[in-house]
Order: C-alpha cells, then structure tokens, then sequence
C-alpha cells in the first residue's frame, strides 16, 4: 500500500523535473537541454547562500531562482537565439552549454576554484518531520512534494489561460506565424518562456534535492528524466505531461520494490524508444503527424 | 467522325477528407478517362490539391476509394503509386537546391520503375537525362541543362517537374498548376509541350487557374467548389452552368 | 553625398576553372592542384604515425583516428542524406562488445573478430534502428541518442558480458605498428570511399532525400530503402571503430557507450567542416590531441569541445575544411558598389 503512496510522490518528482522542460519546449518549440545544468545550478547556488553567505532559507530560494531566471534568459538572449529555428543546432548547442556547466561544476584548482564533487552538499528540507501512520511512514518533505507539485500544475494552468501574457504565450505555441501577425514578440516570449521554464526548474531542484543530496550527476539524470517524461506523455499537453509523470513515478516505484533499482532505467529508455517509435507524439500529444513521419 | 468509348483510367468514389473540423472534400467522384486531358477547376480552396494528395497517396483520405485500373490506390504509400504510373507535379516547385538540372533527373531515373523501362540504355541515366530535358525543351546545345536547378527561372522548373514525371514512362501526369507564375510568353510555349504529352499517350489531369489556356487543351473538365463536384462535361458547357457562374463569380445581385 | 559601400567579391580562380571536367589533365600543374589536398591527406595520415614523438602519442594518434570514424558516419549521415544520427556511442558499443566477446569467450583472433564485428554491428545497428527511420529530424535524433543509455542499462541491470566489470583481457594486435596503421588506412579508405559514392548515381538519390524527401516520393523511389541504405554503411564505419577500440585498448565495458563518443564526433564534425566527410576527420586529429595535451586540468576538456562547438556553430558554421576549400578554390576581394 506504501508503495502506491511513494509512487505517487516519486510520479510528482517526475512532473516537477519536467514542468520546466516541456514549458519551454511547448512555448516556444526550444528543447532546451541546458534544463538539468540549470536545475544543479539552483541547487549548488542555494546552498551556496546557505552554507557560506549565511542566509536565511527562503532568502536564499528566492535569490537564487532569481539567478537562474536570469542566467536562462542570458543563454537564450546570447546563444540560442542565433540558432532558433534549427531544432538540430538547438539540441547540440544547448546539450554542449548544459556539458560545459556541469563539467565545469566539476573542475577543480583553477584559480583556486574548488569544484563541487563529493557527497557533502546537502539542502535543508522544507519540514523537518515524519508521518507515521499504521501502514504509512513517510517523511513530510515528501508529501510536501506533492503539494508542490499540485501548486506548480495549478499556477502553470491559471497562468497560460487567464493571464495576459500567459494567453500570449499559449498564442504562440499554437500558431506562430499568426501570434507573430497581431503583434507578439517572438524572442520576447521566448525570453519569457525560457525565464519561467529556468524558474521551474529551480524550483523542482529546490523541492527534490533535500531528499538526496545536490551533485552534478543528477543534471543527467533530470535532463533524461524530463525528455522521458514529455516524450511519454506528448508534447504540448499539459495532461500528458502529468499523466506520463505518474505512469513513470508509479512504475519506478514498483519496478524498484520488486525486481531493484537496476531496471529502473530499462524501463525509462525502453519506454522513451518505445513510444518514439510506435506514436512519436505521445500518449495524449498533439502534434500533427505529417510534422514526424516521412 | 467517330469518337471511341474511353475507359476510366482512374475512378474517385466517394472521397473524404477533413483537417481537424474543416472538411476539406466531401464526397467527391469523378472518372479520369484514358488518353483524355481531364481539367480540374474551382475556385481558391476548393480542395483541388487535396485531391491531388489523395490519388498519389501523400494524404489519406478519410473515407472513400480511388482506383487505377482495377488495382486500389488508397493507402499505397506514394513511392508504389508512382511506380505503378501515376505520376504527379507539385504546385510549388523546390528544385534540389546542391543538384544541377540534369542531374536532379538521376533521382526518378533511379527507380524501380525507370530501371525496368531502361533496358540496354540503363547504364547510362546522365544521357537519358539530358534527353528527357531537350523533350521538354530545354535547349540541348546552351548551358541550359547543366545549370544549378535553383538558378532556372520558373518556366524552366515548370517543365522540369514534367521532366522528372516523364523519366517515370507514366500512364498519369497529374499536373498541378504548371500554368501558374508563368509570363505570357512561357505559357505560350508551355501549351504546345502540353499537346505533345497528350499525342505521346500520356492521360492528363490538369488543376488549373487560368481557364483560356486550359481550355484550348482539355477535353473535359471537373468543377469543384467546398469540396463538392458542382458540375462536369466539355468546358463550354460547363461554363454555362449557373452554379459554376456563381461560384467563381458570387451570386447575381437583384437590383 | 552618398556613402562608399563596399562589398566582398568571390571569384574563382583561373587554374580552378580550367580544371573543370576532362581539361584537368591538360598540364602537369593542373593535375597537381588537383591532387595536392588529397595528396597532402594521404601523406599526413600515413606519415604522422612515425614522426610523433613516442608510443603515448601514437596511442593519441589512433583515438583521434577513431574519434575521425565517428566524424566521418556522423557526417555523411547528416548532411549527405539528412539523417542527423545521435548514436554514435550505440554503433561503437554493439561493434566492440561483438568483437570483444569473439575474442573473449572464443578465443577468435583480432583478424577474424574485427571483420565480424563490423559487419555483424552494422547489420545489428541498422536492424534496431529500422523502425526510426520514418520519424522526421529531431524526433529521429532523440531516439537515436537514447539508444547507448538503453544498452548500458540493460547490460549493468542483467549482468550480461559480465555487467560492470566488462570484458578483459581482450587480445591486442599482433604488432603495434599493424595496429595504427590499420585505423589510418581505414579513415583514407573511408573518406575517399565516401566522396565517390556521394557523387554515383545512388549518392544523388541521396542528396535528394536530404533535399525534398517529398519529391524522391513522387519519383517512385522508396525513401526508407534508400536510408537503409546509407545507415548501412554509415554502422559499418562505427562499428569498426568499436571493434577496433576493444582491441586496441584490450577492454570491453560499458565505458565504450559513454556519451564522450556521441558529443566528440559531432564537435569535430562542427567544427572541421560540416558536408565535407574530410573535414570531420581533420576536426577529430585536431580536438583529440588538444583534448589529450589538457589531460592535465581534468573536466576542462569536456568544457573545451563544448565551448569550440558552439563557437563554431554561432560563428563560423561552414567550418574549417570548407574555408580553407573556399580560400583554395577562390580568391576575394572588396569592390566598391
């Protein structure tokens, strides 16, 4: 019975490392691989701000979503830009920008610049507690994360259907030419895009990276973790999205609890290739067929 | 003056197709005769390149069949139904921009179909090549051929796109407005090429926008309006049909 | 008054137009700016081996060699038939683990298993990717890229040629010196081999699919064939490559699908030349050594391909190859409009 409950956390994991990535990606049509370098650089950041700044939490949360705001704006405003429209330059240049971040997380003894490597960098949970329950234990964090989850579904979904710029940006991912016709900056939106879709996914480093602890192999992680999910659940749907979060968070969970946390893995990329190949717009995308098939 | 029976080379029958909520052609049939130059008309929107789309197999259609002969053409992908004979133009022509003009020929040379027709004469396709452009009359002694594709002017890439169907031996040319964008005089020049397709054995479907030139050559011709056939015969009869009248033209004002 | 304007003029240079077709055999001077490049390719690679200072170099020299395969299929793939194949590390895994495993559990000689394992992989590669090949652009380079991570989890979650641990000892070459001249034999083979299928009949066909697949469609040739086709051949040069790379480091693991030999080739392609087949090449002898001579400041090359990518993605996107061809062949100069 746990089992279900921590699947449904790890499926929120799952939305939350892939709300980022499919914002862009469905906003302005940009894979922005750079996504996992930015969501280690919130984490490393902020605990920057904690450990030797001495701010206090939510100080430093904020500060240092801020910085990532920016910085993704600064890679599309200085790098991307120039290749917009290429989707093949797009991949390649923002996966060799993510590989130089999070290498360069790494190094070590130039100019007296200690690289991040080691277990030791820790972020402090939201609250600190446990929920103990007669079939139930789990910590709050957790089902915090949960909550969190909903609350980023919840003000993505507000945001793109009421708000001003949000409609915009909606205009946008339907219609480009048309958007661009009434009005609608395309870069401009796409800096937009790409700041909230920073945002986010600082905010999902921020909630996932207390239950482990922050390091550079995760940007890996998070970056496959995302694609599978959009792949899965469709570009262009924030249902899909969602949907594909759970399959994923549900069937990781009991992949693990039966068989080991090996085929965890098999399951994700198997499922990617899989779905790649048999309806390349995912479970419930909307993209046209005539856009992927020969 | 006796005038044979022709046999329906091609048969549409009830034929649809919409792009999510707009419906394209509805319920669509006509019959392209054999060795007949068949004019597809109607205004902008019509659905007339859909059509087109349906018979050689770049989109299916969502009900309805279509045939060649007695052999089904629906859900063939369009490589088989270009093998089979029934070769298309596209409206906008995008020439291979890193080939020169002859050599984009090699392409349909290449294929099944073109290699079975060779014969003894296989081995060498950059000759054929430049044979089936001096046939659509690309001046065989100038540079003409041997120029970059995309360098040609717009009546040259009109009887390129003819060129590549012909290097298929085709039964069916479905011509989609090799008219358009061309100044008076490549028209003039384009017609008699029209002519000589039609005196070669070569069936024509013709979509057309400029209805004096079509005429001259077709023996018949489909009218199409919102994805319907309105009307169909000899091209003067056909324009006097009222319909045909107020779909090119809106309705008469009663004043 | 107006201003000046200027603009650059490119003209080609006479000797070039002069050895346009047949004419070029007219005078020994035009043969020879015909055949100085590929003469000057030829030569490097097979004298480079003995004029690098000692085995460490030489061992660069034959990593750079292979780093230049996966340039080679990277390009062709990319820019001669459209297929932008991401997998690179796939083709070197399957190709290595295949040889490796001849020679380990069989005990087949590195003669015998090279020739399998190259062909066995392209036709293992070729097989799995079969079902991507209808999928358009980016999607098809997702998939691709995805597949070496597939591998890996399945051999570390199943244990199979014993998981992490791999493969070792695998049998090296019987002479160090038929080793790298092996590999450098194959890159000229490869590169000359390329260009002249590109410019038959079937290379055409390929220039066509890249161009307008939808025009290859209505001239009643199958796409899909045609990509078969050259994916086939495109495996066959990595999956040498792996199957080279397990004997000359005498180790089989899931190392050899590190996505170092995915981002490594493309880099080199980029920046040697994109189009070019040789320029790949020059692009791969040139980042391994630089990468090789940095070795000292440990993830700093990692951060090396990836700022040279982009800098030449943004900045110079034909590359070096295809400048230092444009200088050849042309010379310029500003005129006043």
């Amino acid at each position: 019975m746990d089992v279900i409950v921590y699947g449904l956390v790890n499926g929120m994991t799952f939305f939350l490392m892939a709300v980022g990535f499919s914002f862009v990606y469905g906003i302005s049509r940009l894979p922005n691989f750079a996504h996992g370098a930015l969501y280690v650089v919130t984490g490393f950041i902020t605990w920057s701000f904690i450990e030797n700044a001495g701010l206090p939490f939510w100080l430093s949360i904020l500060i240092s979503l801020i910085i990532v705001s920016l910085a993704g704006m600064a890679i599309y405003r200085f790098i991307m830009i120039r290749v917009r429209g290429m989707p093949i330059s797009e991949i390649i240049v923002s996966f060799a920008i993510a590989l130089a971040i999070l290498e360069g997380l790494r190094l070590q003894g130039i100019g007296g610049f200690k690289g991040f490597i080691g277990p030791g960098y820790v972020l402090p949970p939201f609250y600190d507690g446990v929920v103990a329950t007669s079939w139930l234990m789990i910590d709050m964090h957790r089902l915090l994360i949960i909550v969190v989850g909903v609350l980023i579904l919840g003000c993505t979904w507000l945001f793109t259907h009421y708000h001003r710029i949000g409609l915009a940006l909606k205009a946008m991912a339907q219609h480009e030419r048309a958007a661009l016709m009434i009005g609608i900056n395309s870069d401009r939106m796409a800096l937009v895009a790409l700041a909230i879709g920073s945002a986010l996914a600082g905010i999902a480093a921020i909630a996932i990276m207390p239950l482990g602890n922050v390091n550079v192999e995760s940007g890996y992680h998070v970056l496959t973790h995302a694609i599978a999910v959009c792949v899965i659940g469709g570009l262009g749907s924030w249902a899909g999205t969602l949907l594909a979060a759970l399959v994923l968070g549900l069937g990781t969970t009991i992949m693990s609890a039966f068989g080991g946390t090996m085929w965890n893995n098999v399951l994700i990329f198997g499922l990617i290739i899989f779905i790649l190949i048999v309806r390349p717009s995912g479970l419930l995308g909307k993209q046209k067929e005539l856009e992927e098939r020969v | 003056m006796m005038t044979e029976e022709k046999k329906p080379l091609i048969r549409l029958r009830n034929i649809k197709k919409s792009f999510g909520g707009v419906v394209a052609v509805n319920d669509l049939a006509f019959d392209l005769l054999e060795g007949e130059v068949l004019g597809l008309i109607g205004p902008n929107g019509a659905g007339k390149t859909t059509i087109v789309n349906t018979i050689t197999g770049f989109t299916r259609p969502d009900a309805g069949e279509i045939f060649f002969r007695e052999k089904k053409l629906t859900g063939l992908p369009p490589y088989k139904i270009a093998e089979l004979g029934v070769t298309r133009t596209f409206q906008i022509v995008r020439p291979y921009p890193s080939l020169r003009a002859y050599k984009s020929l090699i392409v349909p040379l290449w294929s099944q179909r073109a290699r079975r027709f060779a014969g003894s004469r296989g081995g060498d396709r950059d000759a054929v090549a430049i044979d089936l452009l001096e046939e659509v009359g690309f001046e065989r002694d100038a540079y003409v051929p041997y120029k970059l594709a995309s360098a040609l002017p717009l009546g040259y890439l009109k009887r390129l796109e003819l060129a590549r169907c012909l290097a298929l031996r085709p039964e069916v040319i479905i011509c989609d407005e090799v008219f358009s964008g061309l100044s008076m005089s490549e028209i003039a020049s384009m017609v008699p090429l029209v002519e000589r397709l039609r005196r070669k054995g070569v069936t024509l479907l013709m979509i057309e926008h400029r209805l004096r030139e079509l005429f001259s050559v077709a023996d018949r011709v489909v009218v199409i309006d919102f994805g319907v056939k309105i009307a169909e015969g000899k091209p003067e009869q056909v324009m006097q049909d009222k319909k045909v009248r107020r779909a090119y033209l809106g309705e008469e004002l009663e004043l | 008054m107006a201003d000046e304007e200027r603009r650059r003029e490119r003209l080609d240079r006479g000797i070039k137009a002069r050895t346009g077709g047949l004419y070029a055999v007219n005078s020994w001077r035009e043969i020879g700016y015909l055949l100085a490049p590929r003469a000057g390719l030829v030569l490097v690679l097979l004298v480079a081996p003995l004029v690098v200072p000692g085995l460490y170099w030489q061992r660069v020299l034959c990593f750079a060699a292979v780093y230049a395969l996966l340039a080679i299929s990277f390009d062709f793939l990319a820019e001669r038939v459209g297929l932008v194949c991401i997998g690179g590390a796939f083709m070197i895994g399957v190709g290595g683990y295949i040889s490796g495993s001849l020679n380990y559990y069989l005990g087949l000689p590195a003669a015998l298993t090279i020739p399998i394992g190259t062909l066995g992989g392209a036709v293992v590669c070729t097989l799995f990717w079969l079902p991507c090949l209808p999928l358009r652009g980016i999607y098809f380079a997702v998939v691709t890229f995805m597949f070496p991570f597939l591998a890996t989890s399945i051999i570390l979650a199943t244990g199979l040629f014993r998981g992490t641990e791999g493969l070792s000892p695998v049998a090296g070459f019987p002479n160090a010196w038929v080793g790298i001249y092996l590999i450098m034999v194959v890159v000229l083979v490869s590169i000359f081999a390329l260009r002249r299928l590109c410019g038959e009949d079937i290379g055409l066909v390929f220039a066509g699919v890249k161009d307008n697949d939808q025009a290859v469609l209505a001239s009643a040739v199958n796409i899909t064939r045609v990509k078969v086709y050259a994916l086939f051949i495109a495996t066959l040069i990595g999956c040498f490559a792996g199957a080279y790379i397990s004997h000359f480091s005498g180790f089989v693991g899931v190392s050899l699908f590190a996505v170092d030999f995915t981002i490594m080739p493309i880099a080199a392609a980029i920046m040697g030349g994109p189009g070019s087949i040789a320029g790949p090449a020059l692009g791969a002898f040139i980042l391994a050594p630089l990468s090789e001579a940095l070795r000292g400041f440990g993830q700093l090359r990692v951060v090396l391909y990836c700022v040279v990518l982009v800098a030449f993605i943004l900045f110079k996107p034909e590359g070096l190859l295809n400048w230092a061809t444009r200088k050849y062949h042309q010379f310029e100069h500003w005129v006043k409009v």
